[in-house]
């Protein structure tokens, strides 16, 4: 597995770049992965960040895109729970990119 | 394709069947719970009309409080519960497979409907595709 280094310690990644061990994650490593996905991350992008961060740990699983966009809707608001909202903050793809920079594992049911 | 893209978009008028998953075996030995739980996740994503069915060692893949830190395996009875958020709401347990390890309802991590063995066996014969774990 590739190892990728962050403010002097060393992370394991997958392959694609996904962390490696969810507990390993912290901002540093989430600002790190966020550049290698050209993302500048902003406020409303770690709301969904956090909020990825919170699902994974009530339910275990990266939400695939279409859960994803209900459950923000439903937390943050119909004006951050759709699709033009969420890929506006993430180009290629809100629950990949998001998930990836959040430290979760690619999503299940991600096609 | 792009007729395709443009009905999923609208909702979708594609052939809709009805999907059971049998889940027979206990959570954690064997991949099969886990594996059939992805299945289902990703079944989500094309708009059929799913359900789960949890039999004879099966119902134990729902119980409340499990701890696997022993057995250093993730626990993933939480995710039954993001089910409901992927719209697959159609949760059956037959009753025998309950009595005969003592739980009940109030064991499970999940809203469920329990069927006894005729009325599970009605429910199958309804079923466009039955796949079983």
């Amino acid at each position: 597995m590739p190892m990728v280094e962050v403010a002097g310690k060393s992370f394991e990644v997958d392959e694609e770049g996904y962390l490696t061990n969810l507990n390993d994650w912290n901002q540093d490593i989430a600002e790190y992965l966020a550049k290698e996905e050209k993302v500048e991350m902003t406020e409303s992008h770690w709301d969904v960040v956090n909020f990825l961060r919170e699902y994974y740990d009530e339910y275990q699983i990266a939400p695939a895109v279409r859960v994803l966009t209900k459950a923000v809707a439903k937390k943050l608001g119909p004006e951050k729970g759709n699709n033009k909202y969420l890929y506006e903050l993430f180009p290629y793809g809100p629950a990949k990119q998001a998930c990836k920079i959040a430290g979760l594992p690619k999503p299940t049911g991600c096609i | 394709m792009s007729d395709m893209m443009d009905d999923m978009d609208e909702g979708g008028e594609g052939v809709v069947k009805k999907f059971m998953f049998v889940n027979r075996k206990a959570p954690h030995g064997t991949i099969y719970a886990l594996e059939g739980l992805e299945v289902v996740l990703i079944s989500a994503a094309f708009d059929q009309d799913v359900s789960m069915v949890f039999v004879d060692d099966g119902v134990y893949e729902l119980i409340k409080g499990v701890n696997t830190k022993g057995i250093e395996v993730k626990d993933f009875s939480k995710t039954y519960r993001a089910l409901e958020g992927y719209d697959i709401e159609k949760l059956y347990v037959e009753k025998a497979s309950m009595d005969a390890r003592g739980l009940t309802e109030d064991d499970l991590i999940v809203d469920v409907t329990v069927l006894d063995s005729a009325e599970m066996a009605n429910l199958m014969a309804e079923q466009d595709v039955v796949i079983s774990y």
